[in-house]
């Protein structure tokens, strides 16, 4: 046996995976965030269970007397106290952050898959098609997006669908970008062309050869997504032209706690406000980590 | 360089163009119209007031209309809202006030970040660099619209020394806080970005010749490391510009300061359909030209560039 523990270990090979895990895990900002951010959903999963009013319930003994009885509280059930309408801050708190994770995960969702999408094709197919769908993406580029998606509230219905679509038509375009350039460098690579060579139909080559080589960079940018479409949803309902009452969000409550902060009713500015950079840090943090982790630059 | 710039300005014409054309057809596909309001009118004094405004043409020529009167006259038509005023009134009244502090800022988030970046990478891991890089991260989730109201708390409400909102012709006091809320959180990012790429240059094979020639810092930085280490700040100055045109829209809401932003809220709740048409198409022209001011700089800067 003796024998057998002298005799060189086999190297065991790391996938890239497990290498961008290893990376990750090293990145103590990066884990700290993440486990923060399990526990905000968590909490905003499990939170609404304990919420002893729903968030459209006027509490008529507080309204109006915001600033001397709606102080949170454990006592009346207000757990981050009343807003100026007696409605409960806790209830409405939970529901602005889910609001602002959901846009900030399935806006990024619709980026990531139109992007992919137009960039892989773009760059895949080349030629005169690459080129008139590259300047599209110019013209689009060249449009504020946060005005286009003002735009359409105003036109069409306010609500969080119609926020969905805004934020998905004007998010994929840098991904776009980015897929179209990683995808020209993989065209010409060797596995590639061996693929061809060997007769793989052009669908099969870019979903298995083009698309798990660009997980990583789509990844990457997925990530910075993620905190910019939640900044510009709670941009666009601190203007109050997001979603509408009584639902509501957490730039809405930001603002609310904002017109109402000179009458001694600070924590309904600064609730909300405190989830919204802790979100907003953590998505920051997480994606560093995994900029760090993926990117292939700093191998 | 000529022939680029000319590429570049026939490029913007299309551009412009499609922005246009985006938005009239989204403006009339939109239900209910500007004069649609609880109360019906008439169907006779609708049809006569639709008239006034040309609404009773078909689409196409309203459109032809409304383009060739911005590009022979740059007129953009009446407002639907005010009797009074045209949209260029309306421009012509707030433009200059967003366009007072959207520069400062620009400069303030530019200058300060640039050498805030700067300042973090000459003196890496001392200090002066951690305080950077920790304001840098801080400020990114300092967005305009959670500065506003924290300066508002600290300056106003507690210590009392500025003004909450106004401009009263653009006074100091009025300017202060409008461009912190918006310059904050660009100036951090600009400042990670500079920091970045001015280290990931400091450590590049050229500028070790240069040292070991015998180059002092000074020059090394100056002469060789800035002009390669502005370039990804460059390709984020077009970004920026967008964040502070739109930035500008809470500030001016939130500021009071009757900058276009709040003619274009307005106009937006009041479905002032001309207004908002305007103001936009005059938000995406600023971006375009303002893109091609970037596209010059970095030709400038980056010699692999040419036109």
């Amino acid at each position: 046996m003796a024998f057998a523990a002298n005799a060189p270990s086999v190297a065991k090979g790391r996938s890239l995976w497990g290498d961008a895990r290893i990376r990750y895990l090293r990145n103590r900002a990066a884990v700290l965030a993440s486990c923060v951010l399990v526990l905000l959903i968590a909490f905003v999963l499990i939170g609404p269970v304990f919420a002893q009013y729903s968030i459209e319930e006027i509490d008529w003994g507080i309204m109006g007397q915001a600033a001397e009885l709606g102080k949170p509280t454990l006592a009346n059930g207000h757990f981050f106290g009343a807003d100026d309408l007696g409605r409960d801050l806790y209830a409405r708190t939970l529901q602005g952050t889910t609001t602002s994770l959901m846009v900030g995960l399935i806006g990024a969702s619709v980026a990531l898959v139109v992007g992919t999408a137009y960039g892989a094709i773009a760059g895949y197919v080349g030629g005169r098609t690459d080129n008139i769908m590259m300047r599209i993406v110019d013209i689009l580029m060249a449009i504020p997006s946060t005005l286009v998606i003002i735009l359409l509230m105003v036109i069409f219905e306010r609500s969080l669908i119609m926020i969905f679509i805004g934020l998905g038509l004007t998010g994929w375009l840098t991904m776009s970008r980015v897929v179209r350039g990683q995808t020209l460098s993989l065209m010409q690579r060797e596995f590639v062309e061996a693929a061809r060579a060997s007769g793989v139909s052009d669908v099969m080559i870019i979903w298995r050869h083009i698309l798990p080589n660009l997980l990583g960079v789509v990844i990457v940018y997925a990530s910075i997504l993620v905190p910019e479409m939640i900044l510009a949803e709670s941009f666009i309902s601190f203007l109050g032209l997001g979603v509408q009452e009584p639902n509501t969000s957490l730039g809405a409550l930001i603002a609310e706690g904002a017109g109402t902060m000179a009458y001694g009713t600070l924590w309904q500015l600064m609730i909300p406000l405190s989830f919204f950079m802790l979100t907003i840090l953590c998505m920051f943090f997480i994606g560093d980590g995994l900029r760090d982790a993926l990117d292939p630059k700093d191998r | 360089m000529f022939r680029f710039i000319l590429n570049r300005l026939i490029y913007a014409v299309p551009t412009m163009l499609v922005m246009i054309v985006a938005c009239f057809v989204l403006m009339h596909v939109a239900p209910g119209g500007p004069f649609t309001s609880e109360r019906p009118l008439p169907p006779q004094v609708l049809a006569n007031i639709e008239a006034r405004y040309g609404l009773d043409q078909p689409y196409w020529k309203q459109l032809w209309d409304y383009i060739a009167n911005i590009v022979l006259r740059f007129d953009f038509g009446p407002s639907f809202q005010y009797k009074d005023r045209d949209v260029n009134d309306v421009i012509a009244q707030g433009f200059p006030i967003t366009l007072t502090y959207g520069v400062l800022s620009f400069i303030a988030a530019t200058t300060i970040g640039i050498s805030l970046g700067l300042l973090a990478a000459l003196r890496q891991n001392t200090l002066a660099d951690y305080l950077a890089v920790g304001f840098s991260f801080v400020a990114q989730v300092l967005p305009n619209f959670v500065m506003g109201p924290i300066l508002i708390l600290i300056f106003t409400l507690h210590l009392g020394w500025l003004p909450g909102g106004g401009w009263y012709g653009g006074q100091w006091q009025y300017l202060i806080m409008p461009v912190i809320a918006l310059s904050t959180s660009y100036m951090a990012s600009i400042a990670r970005i500079t920091r970045s790429s001015m280290l990931e240059v400091l450590n590049s094979n050229f500028i070790r010749t240069a040292k070991a020639k015998g180059l002092p810092t000074h020059r090394i930085v100056v002469q060789h490391a800035l002009k390669p280490a502005m370039l990804p700040v460059v390709s984020y100055l077009s970004p920026v510009f967008v964040y502070v045109i739109t930035g500008s829209v809470f500030v001016d809401i939130y500021f009071s300061t009757g900058g276009l932003g709040q003619a274009y809220v307005n106009s937006a709740l009041n479905r002032d359909y001309s207004v908002l048409l305007g103001t936009t198409i005059l938000y995406g022209g600023l971006t375009i030209f303002f893109n091609l001011v970037t596209d010059l700089l970095y030709a400038w800067l980056d010699p692999k560039i040419r036109y």
